[in-house]
């Protein structure tokens, strides 16, 4: 009966596929992407990832784990396995994996769908839980302690250095993605600010009224944000209140900038755990209500399978369409980032060994299905609309009239009325050149929600939307600045000892303020670059978090092949090989091409060239020399990724090799079976 | 019927509160009155207060 169930579901799910993959007819059904994934996710889960718990890693489900052994009620807490599924996905999820299938979508869906299907199933869900089962086996360790444990020195400072830069990349794109989507919008901007005093609100009722009473105050803290929504649109249209929150993009950045300084010194009741509460709710209540809209709706896809930007020519990410769509998508079907999460948090909750499949793999299927729904709630827009949002003005004309008349000689009509209407319906004064992947992704979820509830409320879905994202976003960059820090002050106290200490205060302000500098700079750069900046900064992103997922998945080699597990190692190798081949391809295009939009030096020389000629205008002529400098900034950044890709691939082979042939290697540093809770306490470190 | 659909809700809303740590004060002065009877347990304020600080502390959330 099982079999014949899981045949059926194999069937349903190649035939969604076939569809997805060859129907070519006038547009297809959102709802055989929805099919095909879930049957796509199910199959990977219910035997790649069985196949892989029992044959690769020999899960043990009468190994105690680290939280019975080391138990304290505190970090270390035997959990129910769907209360640390829940915690991990809540932790894994964030922005990522809606913005990046969002930009990828100039390709046509196809290629993005795809690689979101195959990456996740078999590399970003074998990726965590292959990482989860490791460091369940090292009483919870860090990713870092791991790689310096199993394969030296280098490796571990690969990993720390690696986690430090894609941290400062991702704030700083993740902050570009805020600033475009409340630039010259007063009710998104309104609404965002409206956002942080909720959030302190909450922390003080979470503090002070009713302490750790999460589920109350999160309800309240829901219905102001709703009222903040709302507020927004009062203020839109109020004719005085609207010019204090009209911005332009550079104010907006200094704005991001200082709130992340302020954040990260403030303590963590006062305004990050409260906003993370709420933007917990918000994201899992958005991604439900997503889903069930589809299912309702079933909206047609009207984007092309392939576009000819496959060619590289697109005008929201440059490239071609081989190594970029596998970086524009990281997040979604392979991020590094999770191996964070995977390792030191999760493992400390798990209570049996058994669930690691569930969690590991599990938790990432879903978040890949996520990315699944930003693939369609972009591709349901017609063409012309989406490259007019997502294309920035540096490259389809700065008025309204260039920008329709270039996007349609593409072959994707769209008018200044079709654009001034739908901008007038989602409350905003232009949805042109509105890049980053947010605005695009609101007017795609508030035209599927809308449809469902009522075109009325077209204008307070968008910016719902607008301001869930901006919530966690907002959460990221205060999380990500203080993670930062805690890597910097680990950093300096090597070389001034009380630079290290966590508490105190002038450490912490010199470190935070370092940390929002680093990013800071590179946002700045982002909001001034007239080709958008969201080109530059996703595309050092992907490249970075895809690093980090090879030195995750470098790991878990180097500890299968110390185990004896060579024959199954090609599980990690696999899909590290071939993160290895794009992320070193796209470098190598992102240093060398000698188009300016791709290569970061061409970019460079390209404006210099312009620069000395005097063709330049003079706001343009005036932000060239920073825009230089940072091209060749980025592009010393490439090579830097590149070599700590390559050093620690290498470093793996070598202790690999060395292993296989019987010649010293760092022990394993794997928790014996039979060690009981004290004997394990002690070796905690 | 309605004392097991009774019985399902107030599962339900048991989970609910694990999950977003509603009851973590609860549990943590089960344990600790349990495991540690010498020691008095943290008040609900200060457990609120250590386990955010420790929540925080590391990499917690992603991208």
């Amino acid at each position: 009966m099982k079999k014949i169930l899981w045949g059926l579901v194999a069937i349903v799910g190649a035939v969604a596929l076939a569809g997805v993959a060859f129907l070519r007819g006038e547009s297809i059904n959102a709802l055989w992407l929805v099919v095909a994934a879930i049957c796509v996710y199910a199959i990977g889960y219910r035997f790649y990832a069985a196949w892989i718990a029992t044959k690769v890693l020999m899960v043990d489900p009468s190994r105690p784990t680290p939280a019975q052994r080391l138990e304290n009620g505190r970090d270390f807490v035997p959990t129910d396995r769907w209360i640390v599924f829940g915690h991990h996905f809540a932790a894994i999820a964030g922005p990522g994996p809606l913005v990046g299938p969002t930009l990828a979508a100039q390709f046509g869906y196809l290629p993005g769908t795809l690689w979101i299907l195959v990456g996740a199933v078999l590399g970003g869900c074998v990726q965590d839980m292959t990482m989860l089962f490791i460091s369940t086996r090292r009483n919870g360790r860090s990713l870092g302690q791991m790689a310096r444990d199993e394969l030296g020195p280098i490796g571990g400072f690969a990993a720390l250095i690696g986690t430090l830069l894609i941290m400062i990349i991702l704030i700083a794109v993740l902050g570009l993605v805020v600033v475009n989507a409340m630039r010259n919008s007063p009710w998104a901007t309104s609404t965002v600010f409206a956002t942080i005093p909720i959030a302190i609100l909450i922390g003080l009722y979470l503090r002070t009224l009713r302490p750790g009473r999460v589920i109350e105050a999160s309800l309240i803290g829901f219905v102001l944000l709703l009222a903040a929504v709302w507020g927004g649109g009062w203020i839109q249209n109020a004719p005085v209140v609207r010019e204090w929150f009209n911005y332009d993009g550079v104010p907006l950045a200094w704005f991001v900038i200082g709130y992340g300084f302020v954040a990260a010194i403030l303590p963590v009741w006062l305004l990050l755990a409260p906003r993370d509460y709420l933007s917990t709710f918000l994201k899992i209540g958005v991604v439900l209500l997503l889903g069930a809209a589809v299912f309702i709706m079933r909206p047609e896809i009207h984007m092309p399978a392939i576009t000819q930007f496959v060619d590289g020519t697109g005008p929201v990410v440059a490239g071609k369409v081989f190594p970029f769509v596998f970086i524009t998508i990281a997040c979604g079907a392979i991020s590094g980032f999770h191996a964070l999460i995977s390792s030191g948090t999760t493992p400390k909750l798990l209570g049996n060994e058994r669930d690691i499949r569930l969690i590991g793999y599990g938790a990432m299927a879903m978040e890949s299905f996520v990315a699944i729904m930003a693939m369609i709630a972009a591709t349901l827009l017609e063409p012309g609309i989406y490259f007019a949002i997502n294309s920035p003005a540096g490259i389809v004309g700065a008025t309204a009239q260039q920008a329709v008349a270039t996007i349609s000689g593409w072959g994707f009509p769209v008018t200044v009325e079709q654009m001034d209407t739908l901008a007038r319906e989602m409350g905003e004064s232009t949805l042109f050149a509105r890049t980053g992947g947010a605005p695009s992704l609101a007017v795609g979820m508030a035209s599927i929600l809308a449809s469902v509830f009522g075109q009325g409320l077209l204008a307070l879905w968008y910016h719902f939307a607008i301001m869930f994202e901006a919530v966690f976003i907002l959460t990221t960059v205060d999380a990500g600045t203080r993670v930062g820090r805690f890597m910097l002050q680990d950093l300096l106290g090597q070389v001034w000892e009380p630079l290290g200490r966590t508490s105190w205060y002038p450490s912490v302000v010199i470190s935070s303020a370092l940390v929002v500098a680093g990013w800071g700079y590179f946002l700045y750069i982002g909001v001034i670059d007239p080709n958008g900046g969201v080109n530059i900064l996703w595309a050092l992103f992907g490249i970075s978090n895809q690093m980090l997922a090879t030195i995750a998945l470098c790991v878990v080699t180097g500890v299968l092949i110390k185990q004896g597990r060579v024959r199954y190692a090609w599980v990690t190798v696999l899909p590290m090989a071939w993160l290895a081949i794009v992320t070193t391809t796209a470098a190598w295009q992102k240093l060398l091409s000698s188009d300016p939009r791709i290569g970061f030096l061409a970019g460079a020389n390209d404006l210099a060239a312009k620069l000395d000629a005097g063709t330049l205008s003079e706001a343009a002529a005036r932000a060239a020399p920073q825009l230089i400098f940072n091209q060749r900034l980025d592009a010393a950044l490439t090579v830097f990724f590149v070599i700590v890709l390559w050093v620690i691939i290498l470093d793996t082979a070598r202790v690999s090799w060395r292993f296989l042939q019987g010649l010293p290697v760092p022990p394993s540093s794997e928790v014996p079976h039979s060690l009981g809770g004290a004997a394990a306490a002690g070796a905690r470190t | 019927m309605i004392s097991r659909v009774a019985n399902r809700l107030r599962l339900a809303w048991a989970f609910l509160r694990t999950l977003v740590g509603d009851d973590a004060y609860d549990r943590y002065r089960a344990h600790q009155l349990s495991c540690h009877p010498g020691e008095p347990p943290l008040d609900r304020k200060a457990h609120y207060l250590l386990r955010q600080q420790e929540k925080w502390s590391g990499v917690s959330r992603c991208c």
